[in-house]
């Protein structure tokens, strides 16, 4: 990026500047023996052209809108639309989720998100054995169409859209939300989202899995043929690092197992005989924003640049849409401490910011109380205030990925993609994703990094505020509990859906399904049919379950 | 008491919840303390996790919830071990579990309840001091 003269004069001045700085340092010394990144990324003190010398503008950093979109997606950013401000809500039943979703959208959020309780996760009603004490503890209780049609009354399915966080049932929950659309009278057609629907990241992190990651593949390329063709709106899988993040990976090992994730999907897809332009402009992605402020940014346009070439290289696919790495972000709950809670508002905004600095779509911001429960409607209220904050106050929406070209961010970001390359190539080499988590690899590279940080916290190495230093006394804050009674209601109205519906076309629906997941026809369609005869999540995946078995956990540590 | 024994732990990730950081941390953070660990993996009901508790023969069980289920979860354990005649294995458990909940689970019969932040070395010098090999 810059020439060689002037390369020259700057290293000349550099020497000068390196002489100073180590008589001042014989003096006074740096404050710590390394400096590292929460990931230990080594940084150094400056960073100047010569860091970029290899840098050239054109092709790797590039103009917004255009590929390798290091800059960002589209041409205006956010002076044309702010990100989607899209907070991931679920409690307790359908009623008290719906409350919420309503409360937030009057309050200017203007993207849903669904959490699921953890049956509905796992493909459980609520009235299994498997389901106690859990029933609307760490998200809504979903289980049938019925709850689907409370937790959506008064919300426009053509006006709005919705993100839910669900992989294995992720197909049967996308076919509740088409029906009860078509209810309202949207059609298929019009209506936007996004299903998680990465299974990949269950095996190695999030962990929420059913069935062994082959018939897991088939369910999930499904889907995307299905939509491709149907809900052409719709986003049909986000790929997601941000559970990998959270289980313990660095920035580098999220980044590089959310794109081998993301090639493994590609592969799946075009082996069914997808053509990649038709399908890949609706993948999308996830990632954690963590409390490193630069290493996230970088992470973030590195992400970018990687996925770009990725698609265009490996992929061969044409058209710029599928280039694209779209992406969600969420703030990183794991940076956040139960001591001296209310220091969580502040970890959560330098984390959003680092998100919107990073081109992020669309954002959801922790609440300060979730370190013990699910938050309350204070806390979730001043979580999306932050955004509106640094949205419509801060000014850091004006202008688009206003650190490109500092000599620190640009080299970040070229170094976190070279490290992100090596381990995505040592993947390619063991034979893609897939078999790289049959050997427990990513697993045990997260588990190690885990360990390794926490040991750093626990001798003082790396700094928690309020947990291993500037420890202090904290009043407790008031917590979200869910009532007993929903509970009691949810188990009733189960009841009732299951005496009320025409049982007969149910079984029907369920052989029919049997037979799709036996023969290998695509599977949508016969969901569609269930859910809207009240099958329930559970009974659709005890069929799957049958067919083709569990998955279990290999309890490695 | 041979001093060769070593005391035997086992993990457990009781429910649902699928979120295993913590409970692979303090696994691994265990046995480089010189304790034999078990873990048992995600998704354990109760009944498995005091089968396997008695099976391999432990001093104590660790509980990890992070997804709310706790309150029913953890005594659940602790009557079945009862019920078994095995409550002289020890219970103690960690993760998200708010204050207010810490004295109905000891009360239950939970030794102790280890919250977010709590450094390796606590939780070892806890065991240590708490959990003695029973043969």
């Amino acid at each position: 990026m810059f020439k060689e003269d002037q390369l020259q004069k700057i290293e000349e001045e550099k020497k000068k500047w390196v002489e100073d700085l180590s008589k001042i340092l014989y003096e006074n010394p740096e404050r710590l023996p390394r400096f590292t990144t929460i990931s230990d990324m080594e940084i150094k003190g400056l960073y100047t052209p010569e860091d970029l010398k290899d840098l050239d503008y054109s092709k790797d950093i590039g103009f917004p809108g255009i590929y390798p979109f290091t800059r960002g997606i589209q041409p205006s950013m956010y002076r044309g639309r702010l990100w989607t401000m899209r907070m991931f809500s679920g409690l307790g039943g359908p009623e008290e989720t719906n409350m919420r979703f309503h409360y937030l959208l009057d309050s200017g959020e203007t993207g849903l998100s669904i959490a699921f309780h953890y049956p509905t996760l796992m493909g459980y009603d609520s009235d299994s054995p498997m389901a106690k004490g859990e029933i609307g503890k760490c998200g809504v209780a979903i289980d049938t169409l019925k709850d689907m049609e409370i937790l959506f009354e008064g919300i426009p399915l053509d006006k709005v859209t919705t993100s839910m966080t669900i992989n294995p049932p992720a197909s049967i929950l996308l076919a509740m939300y088409i029906v009860v659309a078509e209810k309202q009278g949207a059609s298929k057609r019009e209506i936007g989202g996004t299903i998680q629907n990465d299974m990949l990241k269950e095996f190695i992190a999030q962990k929420t899995f059913m069935l062994p990651p082959k018939p897991s593949l088939r369910i999930i390329v499904d889907t995307i043929e299905y939509c491709t063709l149907e809900v052409p709106r719709w986003n049909t899988i986000s790929i997601s690092g941000y559970h990998i993040r959270e289980a313990g990976a660095t920035a580098v090992q999220e980044l590089a197992f959310t794109l081998a994730d993301g090639i493994a999907y590609m592969e799946a897809a075009m082996e069914r005989g997808l053509k990649v332009d038709d399908f890949a402009p609706r993948f999308s992605f996830f990632f954690d924003s963590h409390i490193d402020f630069f290493e996230e940014i970088a992470k973030f346009r590195a992400a970018r640049r990687m996925w770009a070439k990725i698609m265009r290289e490996r992929f061969m696919a044409k058209n710029p849409r599928s280039w694209m790495l779209r992406f969600h972000t969420q703030t990183a709950g794991c940076s956040l401490t139960a001591q001296q809670p209310f220091n969580n508002v502040i970890r959560t905004a330098y984390e959003a910011l680092a998100a919107i600095l990073g081109g992020t779509q669309s954002l959801h911001t922790n609440s300060l109380d979730e370190t013990y429960a699910i938050p309350t409607e204070e806390a979730v209220t001043i979580a999306l205030r932050t955004q509106q904050i640094l949205a419509e106050e801060t000014g850091v929406a004006n202008t688009i990925d206003p650190l490109a070209g500092s000599y620190f961010v640009e080299s970040l970001t070229h170094r976190i993609e070279e490290q992100a390359w090596d381990y995505i190539r040592k993947i390619d080499e063991m034979g893609g994703m897939v078999a790289a988590i049959e050997r427990g690899y990513p697993q045990s590279e997260i588990a190690e990094s885990a360990f390794k940080y926490q040991k750093q916290i626990d001798s003082g190495d790396k700094v928690i505020v309020g947990v291993n230093k500037y420890v202090t006394d904290h009043p407790t804050i008031t917590i979200w509990r869910m009532k007993p009674e929903i509970e009691e209601r949810q188990l009733r109205r189960l009841r009732e859906v299951k005496q009320m519906r025409d049982n007969e076309k149910v079984k029907e629906c369920l052989q029919k399904i049997r037979k799709a997941s036996q023969d290998g026809e695509n599977l949508m369609p016969h969901i569609i049919n269930a859910v809207r005869e009240y099958a329930t999540v559970q009974e659709i995946c005890d069929v799957w379950r049958e067919v083709f078995g569990r998955y279990s956990d290999p309890g490695y540590f | 008491m041979n001093p060769e024994w070593k005391i035997r732990i086992l993990i457990a990730k009781s429910g649902l919840d699928g979120h295993d950081r913590g409970a692979k941390v303090i696994a691994r953070g265990f046995r480089d303390a010189g304790f034999e660990v078990i873990y048992t993996g995600l998704h354990q009901t109760p009944e498995q996790i005091v089968a396997a508790a008695i099976q391999e023969d432990v001093d104590g069980i660790g509980l990890s919830s992070l997804a709310g289920a706790h309150d029913y979860l953890f005594p659940r354990v602790i009557e079945l071990l009862k019920k078994k005649g095995a409550e002289d294995i020890v219970v103690f458990g960690g993760g998200i579990i708010p204050e207010e909940d810490i004295s109905a689970l000891r009360k239950s019969g939970v030794k102790a309840i280890f919250t977010p932040g709590t450094p390796i070395e606590k939780a070892v010098k806890w065991v240590k001091e708490n959990i003695k090999p029973r043969k």
